[in-house]
């Protein structure tokens, strides 16, 4: 099943062309969603740096999840609702990209991380809260979030570019991952 | 020499021809550029928003800073590093964007304030109200910074 209509549909609704045309809403979105980095991003490698052992390294685990963690989940809200309006107002061309697509599943993936960091990876933090250096398992996760929202931060620039557009002549590989329609085939 | 012909003759460098002819240097550098972001953002918050008394509020804001500093140099380094040659490369779009001069003025008056106001006052503890107040005026004088970079590419 594809969602291609659905976001025809959508690109077809009056206020998706309206951001999509506007002036200053549209920029204004994207910029909002680029400097939410600092506070998202940001948040996130600090307390990824703790559970290496690289930084705030006399701080207990706990407290960096405590104290800075609501400042992710609020970069996280505004993430998330300034990326929304950005698909809306480019949902065609936003669907079939392939960065768009590889940061997707990027984002599935981090999200995956967390749950399984706070489920399982944190179990026993008791046990090693303080230490400086926390166990493998809690480095992996760290290490694994930190490439994973490295990815989605790289990946969601590159949707910028058209390199691998559909009106493009691409390869079948490219028009596979993108879910480009093939005038021939239609 | 004018400033104009100085910023001509920037665009004109090795660097900057060579990102210009390639596809996807500048995205790349771009993208590297936008890492650092992150963690200038992570390391310039823990402190300001400690003394503004939020955020690691169990630890005096020098030992927060402290601890963020080492990290706030990487990303000022990676953003160097990886801004410069983005300029070299439109030296000249640069020029007629008044985003641009936002940001130059704003990372001058960031930089200022941060290594000889803010850094020296924090380690001398400078109390709650006169702390609160440096963690503003950063938190306003990086997020122009950030925000103004960004507007370079829509205001060209």
């Amino acid at each position: 099943m594809s969602l291609l209509p659905f976001c025809e549909w959508l690109a077809s609704t009056r206020w998706s062309i309206a951001l999509h045309e506007s002036l200053w809403a549209y920029p204004i979105i994207e910029s909002t969603h680029v400097v939410t980095l600092l506070l998202f991003a940001g948040t996130v490698m600090m307390v990824d740096l703790r559970l290496l052992g690289v930084a705030f390294r006399d701080v207990p685990v706990s407290e960096m999840n405590a104290r800075l963690l609501p400042w992710t989940v609020a970069g996280a809200v505004i993430m998330v609702t300034t990326g929304l309006l950005l698909f809306y107002a480019i949902p065609v061309r936003t669907y079939q990209s392939v960065w768009f697509r590889i940061k997707v599943v990027f984002l599935v993936a981090a999200a995956i991380n967390v749950w399984f960091f706070h489920r399982r990876v944190q179990r026993d933090r008791e046990r090693w809260d303080t230490d400086p250096k926390p166990p493998l398992a809690a480095r992996v996760s760290a290490g694994v979030s930190l490439v994973l929202w490295s990815g989605i931060i790289v990946f969601g620039r590159m949707i910028a570019y058209n390199w691998f557009d559909c009106y493009r002549p691409q390869s079948d590989f490219v028009y596979w991952l993108a879910g480009c329609v093939v005038e021939a085939q239609a | 020499m004018n400033w104009l012909e100085v910023f001509d003759a920037l665009e004109r460098t090795a660097v900057g021809q060579t990102i210009r002819e390639s596809l996807w240097l500048f995205p790349a550098i771009e993208a590297v550029h936008l890492l650092g972001l992150g963690l200038l953002g992570g390391s310039l918050l823990v402190v300001d928003l400690r003394l503004l008394g939020l955020g690691l509020r169990g630890r005096a804001p020098h030992l927060v800073l402290a601890d963020a500093r080492p990290w706030f140099l990487a990303a000022l380094a990676t953003m160097f590093a990886t801004g410069i040659p983005l300029f070299l490369s439109e030296a000249i779009k640069c020029f007629y964007n008044y985003s641009f001069w936002v940001k130059m003025i704003g990372l001058t008056t960031g930089l200022v304030f941060t290594f000889a106001i803010k850094h020296p006052l924090v380690r001398r503890d400078p109390g709650r109200l006169l702390g609160a107040l440096l963690g503003l005026v950063s938190l306003g004088v990086w997020f122009t910074v950030a925000a103004a970079g960004r507007w370079i590419g829509f205001s060209g």
